[in-house]
């Protein structure tokens, strides 16, 4: 009985080892994309088309960094981008917690009806939408601002108005039922009582919300026309196409681009951890 | 005391009933979003049904063709179908190849080893990084002379072939770019298979279940609402690709990776053919509803809930 145990055991060990190493070469693997681009971002022109290519850059050329970010005026995309990240997300935390709330704890006829057709609306594709939408913002003037990336976030997105909705049925009752005795209106106990607690689940819409905007191009391509209002997506298409690039500067223009998105990442494990704990949100 | 006799209804006019006006309290909640639903979703769509019943290029006033663009679409339009053709292939190849990957992926991080949480991390990674970057970086990878993946397969000999430049590789190397986000997929396998009890597991063992089988009849059965999630999202947002195709070959070469999106777009605003474009997006539409129709009317058959076992 003894010897079976022991065996069954040196058979998990040794499970446990091959899974480790599948793991261990797939991860390198998976990370080799980002070596070679560091590493090309490093190289000098006439390096980069190289074969066979060196993995270590010999002139090591820290300077494409500072070239490649003023050759286009990344300093200046970079702001655009982070306006319409922040001004979005303060509309969508202002207009979703409050349609949030309205969803989970309000009670009127009409109400399953109008979650369910907030739900679905997820389901319809951008595309029917966004030439109207064009039509619509054309026809006041807003094309070539950044209204037409930014006010749409004043008027809540499904998606996040779902996930808080979920947090929100999930904070006791007992709080806002003692509030309403003491007299309290529906707005105080929203921002007083509901609010602070659902920080968790702001933080994980307002990181959501940085990626979307960061990441977007489509509807900044459409709506945004002069070059000096370009978002980050499309000052590195634009840089892309561009007649003498060169690919050692494109990596670094790239990689730098990437890491808000890497940091936001890596904040965000802990934050998705302490959100998830403390709300007992599993289910 | 005081301040629940407030709350019995009263007869005078000048107070309503706490029911009603909770029921105004909540139509205040959800104003924001019932303005915006009509504003960016209803009223587009109906506005976009009716651009698609005109010709129209924005600087002229549009003129009613009725039924015209849709019929000229299914007929005489060749790259009509040609992407919607395209847009399909590379939908079902890689929607399958990422569902089934990310279900490995899964399998093998859902392990008590050592360091279990970065390896989580970096295969995660990747996935978080979409938009521009992410296709520029791939770009530089499928490089034909000194890119990555050839320089990987220069090492073992193979001449690699001119990945995003020619019309029989360009679609391949765009579905190997898109599966390098199998993280996204993946976690949500993760979650799956740490919400099932290992009681289960345990009895199997008891009853002298193999690996094999406990995979078979526990643990598949047990993902397959995972595997719905993955399946109807991963349609829905596969066949709406716009930004990696753009990007990275803006349909070329010879229209070998011409997207439907992509084919809409460059008949919106390059050949301002508003109507034509919004009978497209309609076609759209219709196709992926009627995809996740589909999908969630035969889901019966084989997705198991555990709600239902207990």
């Amino acid at each position: 009985m003894a010897a079976m145990i022991s065996s069954m055991r040196t058979g998990q060990r040794v499970r446990k080892a091959l899974i480790f190493l599948l793991l261990c070469l797939g991860a390198v693997v998976f990370m080799l994309p980002l070596f070679w681009a560091i590493s090309s971002s490093f190289k000098p022109d006439y390096q980069v088309l190289e074969f066979p290519p060196r993995w270590i850059p010999d002139p090591f050329r820290w300077q494409n960094y500072p070239e490649a970010l003023t050759y286009i005026p990344f300093g200046r995309y970079t702001l655009n981008t982070l306006v319409i990240a922040l001004l979005a997300i303060t509309g969508n935390i202002l207009s979703c917690t409050l349609v949030a709330y309205g969803f989970a704890r309000l009670r009127a006829p009409g109400k399953s009806f109008f979650f369910v057709l907030m739900l679905s609306t997820m389901m319809l594709v951008d595309p029917v939408r966004i030439i109207p939408m064009y039509i619509e913002f054309n026809a006041l003037g807003w094309i070539d601002t950044i209204k037409p990336l930014v006010v749409p976030a004043f008027f809540g997105s499904p998606f996040y108005i779902f996930l808080l909705r979920q947090f929100f049925l999930s904070i006791p009752r007992e709080l806002e039922d003692a509030a309403l005795i003491d007299g309290a209106n529906r707005l105080q106990i929203l921002w007083r009582i509901i609010l602070p607690l659902a920080r968790p689940a702001i933080a994980a819409i307002a990181i959501f919300n940085f990626q979307g905007v960061w990441n977007d191009f489509l509807p900044p391509l459409i709506f945004l026309h002069d070059h000096s209002k370009f978002t980050i997506s499309l000052g590195l298409n634009f840089f892309r196409s561009s007649y003498d690039v060169h690919w050692g500067y494109l990596m670094a223009a790239s990689l730098v681009a990437m890491l808000p998105m890497v940091i936001v990442f890596f904040l965000a494990q802990k934050q998705f951890i302490e959100g998830i704990s403390f709300s007992g949100m599993k289910g | 005391m005081a301040a629940l006799a407030d709350k019995a209804p009263r007869i005078s006019r000048r107070r309503l009933s706490l029911r009603t006006r909770e029921a105004i309290a909540f139509y205040l909640c959800i104003t924001p979003w019932l303005l915006g639903f009509l504003f960016f979703y209803l009223g587009p769509m109906v506005a976009s049904f009716g651009f698609s019943l005109t010709r129209w290029d924005l600087l002229t006033p549009p003129e009613f063709i009725g039924l015209d663009n849709y019929v000229r679409m299914f007929t005489r339009d060749p790259l009509f179908w040609k992407s919607l053709q395209i847009t399909t292939i590379y939908t079902f190849s890689y929607v399958t190849l990422d569902l089934i990957l990310a279900l490995v992926l899964a399998l093998l991080l859902n392990q008590r080893i050592r360091g279990i949480g970065v390896f989580r991390t970096v295969y995660y990674l990747p996935s978080v990084l979409a938009g521009v970057a992410y296709v520029v970086m791939w770009m530089w990878m499928f490089n034909p002379q000194a890119g990555l993946i050839n320089t990987l397969l220069g090492y073992v000999g193979i001449q690699g072939p001119r990945w995003l430049q020619s019309p029989q590789w360009a679609l391949p190397a765009l579905i190997i770019m898109g599966l390098w986000s199998v993280g996204r997929s993946m976690v949500i396998y993760l979650a799956g298979l740490q919400d099932i009890p290992t009681v289960l597991y345990e009895a199997a063992k008891i009853d002298g279940a193999s690996r094999w089988q406990e995979f078979w009849k526990i643990t598949l059965p047990l993902l397959t609402p995972a595997v719905l999630f993955n399946l109807i999202f991963g349609i829905i947002m596969t066949f709406q690709s716009f930004t990696n195709v753009y990007v990275a070959t803006n349909g070329g070469p010879l229209n070998s990776t011409l997207f439907y999106v992509v084919y809409l777009y460059r008949k919106a605003f390059e050949h301002l053919s508003m109507g034509y474009a919004s009978a497209m997006a309609w076609i759209l539409l219709l196709i992926v509803l009627a995809c996740t129709l589909i999908i969630f009317r035969t889901s019966g058959r084989w997705v198991f809930y555990r709600g239902e076992l207990e």
